[in-house]
């Protein structure tokens, strides 16, 4: 076969000398901690940091695979490291398991890997653990991600969706749509052309900053899928408040608000990757603000409402005109929609 | 039963134009309009075809008549 | 002027509401006819600004709400054929039929693709030559036309395997239904502004002539619905009953006669049966003979089971602007957004979906 495209096949994956070509090949070189070369069935760590751990996963299984400002190697690495700063936690370490579907190019396979390593570098994390499959043509789109994160909670801090109070500010640190419309619009049937980037990114340095300001933490999350409409809800209703949004001070991109127009789409419900919500006490609110702003990821931070004793477990949005209307959660997958 | 948005043409390409809003842009198909566009026209835009060109003139007459209602109380006329 | 945020300022929106709350001092019953309308009064919040005595009605405008039970169970079973390709507005991916719905047959291997438009349906044809792609044409004046223009590109291109379910449903027919019926008591109508676009403001005359009712065109941003309300306020107040149009850089009273005979090529007026309404004549769009090759209700065996209404279920009243949504006993106890009952909560813009997710300003104040 001249020039033939490098292709993964079952064979990769049955454990044999075609699975170790992979692992040495294409795994090791890129992440090259001491536990992970060992190639043992675990990786065995001392935690030397003191406080307690917080350990998370999620998959990932985005379509396209590569868009404008990331992909699904950078998503995998992203998205769990942010699962453990929203607990308020420094990420450590990360496990990254591939499902790959037969018959994907291994130039795909690099290309992701290499965004994966990359983001880990610029999140301070390593991985130390994985796993590879290959599964049948079919039975799976390409390529599926599961990463596992663990990292330490510093003494002191405590946040959760349940601990927010009447009172507190309700912080954005960006614009909100921005992943969900660049993921949309890459795709047939919905495509746009635009300079419209996904905002995936490692927020723990963030958060640090946050913790940092001195104001006082209650919640922290990332509005990831179900977009700020979501989290705000998840908030209200794990913690007994109610929350009160104003739609002017959300900050949304034009080309997102174009975008969304276009679509019948609400830009409230659309998912974001470098983002967070944070509650804090109504005392810290401008500190915390000027943290947030203060960091290259936070440059458009916002106040965009407050915590209440009304309405326990509702969001109530006062629209740009002076309306009200209640915030609810999306029904589910966001649909492009003609009336 | 309407979702249709206004874009400005950028460029025309026989049964098509390329429209614009703020920063977006597709193509869209101009076979119901009843004139051809020009380009920095505005379109109304419903379902990837140009469903009307919006008259700048009434535009500017519908504000001015907004807020000479709103001021002045004077009643509306057809 | 990008004409659309200039419509969404708030100092603009602040200076028409405080001239409705002048003139809306004697309650007013207004009925907004455009499911657009239902889901942007909504999204601005728009109904907690308007004093309580102008109470704003939704009529049934809404296409998805108003697709009979038997023609959701038509285009769910046509999904279900071997071969087919649904193309479809993402409108109609989650209403449920009798037993299954488009994204319950997607789930079980059908192939359902949402679109954006029409033509993303015979981008689809050209692509799939072995599969029978059939879209789902659904909406009022507006996207007929557009459908039209498909069906007349797929014969130059001479597609043989694309084919349109044409479920399209004309306003006035259902408007004159609706007041011909003389249960409704209201003081005017807010027209659609993009339906309005094709088949022109002078349309609704006979509708002003007949029941003395008050007719303002309107756009969808917040401020052209504030000036739409203000107007028929004020129609009211003078003992007028007049169509106009507030939506005048789009509407013009002859409408777009290029899209019409578009739409006059390739259909014609056909009895159509509206979920909650009932058969209305010539309410429909059935494909002319010269183009019934196009037809998936002639290319394929679409016959079901007649349909009922769910025990309970008032959505034929609340379409018709005769009972409001909380007044239904169903109304958020076994039948919510996530678990519909009936067609006005299925609707992402039917009456009942928009007030239970949006709110009512009794609860907002």
């Amino acid at each position: 076969m001249k020039q033939a495209s490098r292709l993964i096949l079952l064979d990769h994956g049955a454990g044999g000398r075609l699975s170790r070509e992979l692992v040495e090949g294409l795994i090791l070189p890129r992440f090259g901690h001491r536990a992970l070369a060992r190639l043992d069935d675990s990786a065995v760590l001392d935690l030397a940091a003191q406080g307690r751990v917080a350990l998370t996963t999620d998959s990932y299984t985005v379509t396209p695979l590569f868009f404008p400002g990331g992909d699904i190697g950078r998503l995998a690495v992203c998205g769990t490291v942010n699962d453990l700063a929203m607990a308020g936690a420094r990420p450590l370490y990360l496990t990254l398991a591939l499902i790959i579907e037969e018959g994907l190019d291994l130039a795909e396979l690099e290309r992701a890997l290499d965004s994966a390593r990359e983001a880990a570098r610029e999140a301070g994390v390593e991985v130390v653990a994985g796993d590879t499959k290959v599964v049948p043509r079919g039975a799976a789109d390409k390529l599926f991600i599961n990463t596992a994160g663990l990292g330490v909670v510093p003494p002191g801090v405590e946040v959760s969706s349940a601990k927010a109070r009447p009172g507190d500010a309700v912080l954005l640190s960006g614009s909100v749509g921005d992943h969900g419309l660049t993921i949309l619009t890459q795709r047939a049937g919905t495509r746009l052309d635009s300079s419209l980037r996904s905002d995936t990114a490692p927020l723990a340095g963030l958060v640090e900053a946050l913790i940092a300001s001195g104001a006082e933490l209650h919640s922290l999350r990332d509005p990831t899928r179900g977009g700020l409409a979501a989290t705000l809800n998840e908030i209200a209703l794990s913690s007994g408040v109610g929350l009160s949004v104003k739609e002017g001070a959300i900050p949304v991109k034009a080309e997102v608000e174009a975008a969304c127009e276009l679509f019948g789409l609400d830009p409230l419900f659309q998912a974001n990757e470098g983002k967070l919500v944070a509650l804090v006490r109504g005392d810290g609110a401008e500190r915390a603000l000027a943290a947030l702003r203060g960091h290259p990821l936070g440059q458009e931070a916002a106040i965009i409402g407050r915590a209440g004793e009304e309405r326990p477990g509702r969001v109530i949005l006062e629209t740009r005109v002076g309306g009200r209307r209640f915030l609810d959660l999306p029904a589910g997958e966001p649909t492009v929609r003609i009336c | 039963m309407c979702v249709a948005v206004p874009m400005k043409v950028i460029e025309l390409e026989g049964p098509l134009a390329r429209v614009e809003l703020d920063g977006v842009t597709r193509t869209v198909r101009l076979d119901l309009l009843e004139e051809r566009p020009s380009k920095g026209d505005y379109l109304i835009v419903h379902a990837g075809f140009a469903l009307q060109a919006i008259d700048p003139d009434e535009a500017r007459i519908t504000l001015d008549l907004i807020r000479k209602l709103t001021i002045t109380g004077d009643g509306p006329s057809d | 002027m990008d004409h659309r945020t200039e419509y969404q300022d708030q100092e603009l929106c602040a200076g028409l509401v405080d001239k409705i709350r002048t003139l809306g001092r004697s309650p007013a019953r207004l009925m907004e006819v455009c499911g657009t309308h239902t889901m942007s009064i909504a999204r601005h919040g728009l109904k907690y600004l308007l004093p309580p005595t102008v109470r704003l009605l939704s009529g049934p405008g809404c296409p998805v709400c108003v697709t009979s039970q038997e023609d959701i169970d038509r285009f769910v079973k046509l999904a279900g054929l071997p071969g087919v390709t649904v193309a479809t507005f993402g409108d109609l991916l989650r209403v449920p039929g009798t037993k299954s719905s488009l994204e319950r047959e997607r789930a079980k291997g059908a192939d359902v693709r949402v679109v954006g438009s029409v033509m993303d349906g015979l981008d689809l044809a050209r692509d799939l030559p072995g599969q029978e792609v059939v879209f789902l044409g659904v909406g009022f004046e507006t996207t007929a036309p557009t459908v039209a223009a498909a069906v007349l590109e797929a014969q130059r291109l001479q597609l043989t395997n694309f084919s349109v379910l044409a479920l399209h449903k004309l306003i006035m027919p259902a408007l004159k239904s609706l007041l011909g019926a003389g249960r409704l008591n209201l003081d005017g109508l807010l027209c659609p502004g993009h339906v309005s676009v094709v088949i022109g403001s002078a349309a609704y005359r006979p509708l002003a002539l007949e029941f003395g009712l008050p007719c303002v065109v309107a756009g969808f941003e917040p401020a052209d619905i504030l000036q739409g309300v203000l107007m028929l306020l004020a129609q009211k107040e003078e003992g007028r009953a007049q169509v106009e149009v507030a939506y005048r850089r789009a509407v013009k009273p002859k409408g777009n006669a290029t899209a019409r005979e578009l739409m006059d090529q390739v259909f014609r007026p056909a009895p159509a049966l509206w979920r909650g309404l009932g058969p209305i004549r010539a309410s429909g769009l059935e494909f002319k003979e010269s183009w019934a090759g196009f037809d998936a209700a002639r290319r394929f065996d679409l016959e079901v089971e007649e349909a009922e209404t769910p025990p309970g279920c008032l959505c034929g009243q609340v379409l018709l602007g005769e009972v409001e949504p909380a007044d239904c006993p169903l109304f958020g106890r076994g039948c919510t957004p996530s678990n519909p009952v009936g067609p006005c909560m299925v609707s992402g813009e039917g009456t009942c979906a928009a007030l239970h997710r949006y709110g009512r300003p009794e609860e907002l104040r």
